[in-house]
């Protein structure tokens, strides 16, 4: 008996080396950028590596917003991000809803529509979207960007996925009570579709603050830019200002984490959900 | 009600209500003699809509219930579908149309043929990236999957901080890509000074002259790549296989107890075959995903301005540097058309999948 109770000890203690192990590698690299952002670039690659800065350049932290237009790239993205992701959640729902309640001529073409282009990644079509949107003359702007994350066929339907859990007899009873399909949609599936709401709105909010190739390809002016590729304009120009990077790094990597880390629970569900049902 | 109601010749509605009529009789007729269910289904649905048309022209409203059902459906979802048909559903046609014309933006488009898809072959930027596209799915998928199984299964015990450990593991999924991107190329700096390779050196004793030059040289670019998309990208399926952990019936693991199975026993036995269905969901997206490659292949090999080299290039950095640098737009449609494939490829094999998962 006595031995097993010793194995079982010695196995957890290898199980927390492990995860400790694990946890280092996953929090090195931000903790070097955190260090590094703190540091004159001479100083960033001295070993012993200094973890904690003697002399912390807390100065990096405010020349970065002189050296880079880093507020207008902030409130950019900021404006594209809740714009789109407003966008996405209204329109999604609000389809999502027809699909999974109600029944209308071609719906299952309309719905096969949706599911087909799900298949096809964006990067397919992105040539042929630019010369689109270019024609409509919303080469460089911001627009440009919101019309191509706004309507996803993913958002639809992932929130269908959700309404057809909900029971059918929810909406019947409410028909019944003469509530039209507006307000059973604004009362009845709204409130209780906030599980998958959340879900909907961190996906979206971290992919479009995040994303890179569409403004990329679309943004050229450089107060049009977003965080991302202004970061990115700014490391290709300044390649060896080790200290001044890792703090636009820090700094663009903040609402990331907030979101987060206060929603994770959702993100967390969001994945297991559309994971486990493929 | 009222207000709907339209005065009409009441013998226009007689000459409609007959031909409803008749038409009704004509169905009820062929109902009568069909034997195939699926033909009857549909026959039933042409009678319902017929009746449903005699209801309308005897009540003189504009529209039958039905149409206004449609109506209203069709207002939950033009706000999307408008959006969603203008800026993906068109594009995603006019691709496939594209790959078979030549067009730089502003001269007039001219018919080709499959001449894009034959320049492919002779374009030695091409092959390379459709081997490079290859090589780095053959790399990050196996060992992406088996980081996020092991974590999963570690991360699914019973320990302190697993909450903790969990949002570790996920959070690099989540940050920017610009910005780790960065932290890498500093961490993985090809010059002796470089964390990774002083670590290396002092620790490991690897001698000055062999320390990898990782990112800046075209025999470690691939590597570099492949182990930050998968330190990346881990947590991730990680949280997919959780989920699947979950879904296991502990039973199991109390009867394999009972017959006195060990841990990597029960893993071999019990946890790897209850989650085939969630290894082939992953190894699925995995695939897709990384056929999609772009963004981190730019940003740890593109240096400075963002060229890549034969050794690194994948194929959306093709199709973005022959459509947006070279303005070959048709070419890079065929390429694209390239990429399209290797996805259907995969989604079929996933559709077969699904359907023996499905229970």
């Amino acid at each position: 008996m006595r031995t097993k109770s010793q194995n079982r000890k010695i196995a957890k203690a290898i199980l927390y080396v492990v995860l400790l192990f694990i946890a280092f590698l996953m929090l090195v690299p931000f903790a070097w950028m955190l260090s590094s952002s703190l540091k004159l670039d001479k100083d960033v690659f001295i070993v012993p590596i200094q973890w904690i800065p003697e002399n912390p350049q807390w100065s990096n932290y405010v020349k970065i917003w002189t050296k880079i237009p880093l507020a207008k790239f902030v409130l950019n993205t900021a404006k594209l991000t809740i714009i789109v992701t407003l966008l996405q959640l209204f329109t999604s729902s609000f389809a999502a809803y027809a699909f999974a309640k109600l029944n209308f001529r071609h719906k299952n073409t309309l719905f096969l529509a949706y599911v087909a282009t799900i298949a096809v990644p964006w990067q397919v079509y992105m040539v042929p979207q630019f010369m689109m949107m270019r024609s409509f003359g919303l080469n460089d702007t911001h627009l440009a960007i919101i019309c191509l994350q706004a309507f996803s066929a993913f958002g639809v339907f992932m929130m269908r996925q959700f309404y057809q859990g909900i029971p059918d007899e929810l909406c019947e009873a409410a028909r019944i009570d003469g509530m039209s399909e507006y307000q059973i949609y604004g009362r009845i599936m709204l409130p209780l579709s906030k599980p998958a709401l959340s879900t909907l709105t961190i996906f979206t909010f971290v992919n479009t603050w995040n994303d890179f190739l569409g403004p990329l390809i679309y943004l050229k002016t450089e107060s049009k830019k977003t965080l991302q590729i202004g970061l990115r304009m700014f490391i290709g120009q300044n390649s060896s200002e080790y200290g001044l990077i890792m703090a636009a790094s820090v700094l663009s990597l903040l609402p990331v984490l907030i979101v987060f880390l206060s929603l994770q629970k959702y993100f967390v569900e969001g994945i297991a959900a559309t994971g486990v049902k493929g | 009600m009222a207000a709907k109601n339209r005065t009409v010749d009441p013998d226009v509605v007689q000459q409609k209500l007959a031909k409803l009529n008749l038409q009704l009789k004509e169905l009820e007729g062929q109902m009568e003699k069909a034997t195939d269910p699926r033909k009857r289904r549909k026959l039933i649905a042409k009678i319902t809509a017929v009746e449903e048309k005699i209801k309308q022209a005897k009540t003189g409203e504009r529209m039958t219930r039905q149409q206004r059902r449609d109506l209203i459906a069709y207002s939950f979802i033009a706000p999307n579908f408008i959006g969603f048909a203008v800026f993906t559903l068109g594009p995603v046609i006019f691709a496939f149309i594209l790959a078979f014309l030549e067009w730089d933006g502003n001269n007039p488009i001219q018919f080709v043929g499959i001449s894009n898809f034959l320049d492919m072959a002779g374009n030695s930027r091409f092959i390379a990236s459709f081997k490079n596209t290859i090589v780095y799915c053959i790399a990050t998928v196996p060992l992406t999957l088996a980081a996020a199984i092991g974590l999963a299964v570690i991360l699914n015990q019973k320990i302190k901080g697993r909450n903790f450990f969990r949002t570790v593991s996920f959070f690099p999924y989540v940050a920017s890509l610009v910005a780790v991107a960065a932290v890498w190329n500093m961490l993985f700096s090809p010059a002796k000074s470089g964390p990774v390779n002083m670590l290396l050196y002092t620790i490991f004793k690897v001698p000055a002259n062999e320390l990898p030059k990782w990112a800046a040289s075209p025999d470690w670019v691939m590597f570099t790549i492949v182990l930050f998309s998968v330190w990346k990208n881990m947590g991730y399926y990680m949280v997919i296989y959780l989920a699947g952990l979950q879904g296991i019936n502990a039973e199991l693991y109390e009867a394999a107890s009972l017959d006195g199975a060990g841990t990597l026993q029960k893993f071999r036995y019990i946890t790897w075959p209850q989650l085939q269905p969630t290894t082939f969901f992953v190894t699925i997206i995995l695939t897709i995903n990384c056929f999609k490659v772009y963004d981190i292949v730019y940003m740890l090999a593109g240096g400075s301005n963002g060229v890549l080299s034969e050794s690194a290039i994948v194929l959306v950095y093709h199709i973005y540097e022959e459509a947006f640098r070279n303005w070959n737009l048709g070419y890079a449609s065929a390429v694209a058309m390239v990429l399209f494939l290797l996805v259907l490829a995969v989604t079929l094999i996933q559709f077969r999948g699904e359907k023996k998962y499905a229970n």
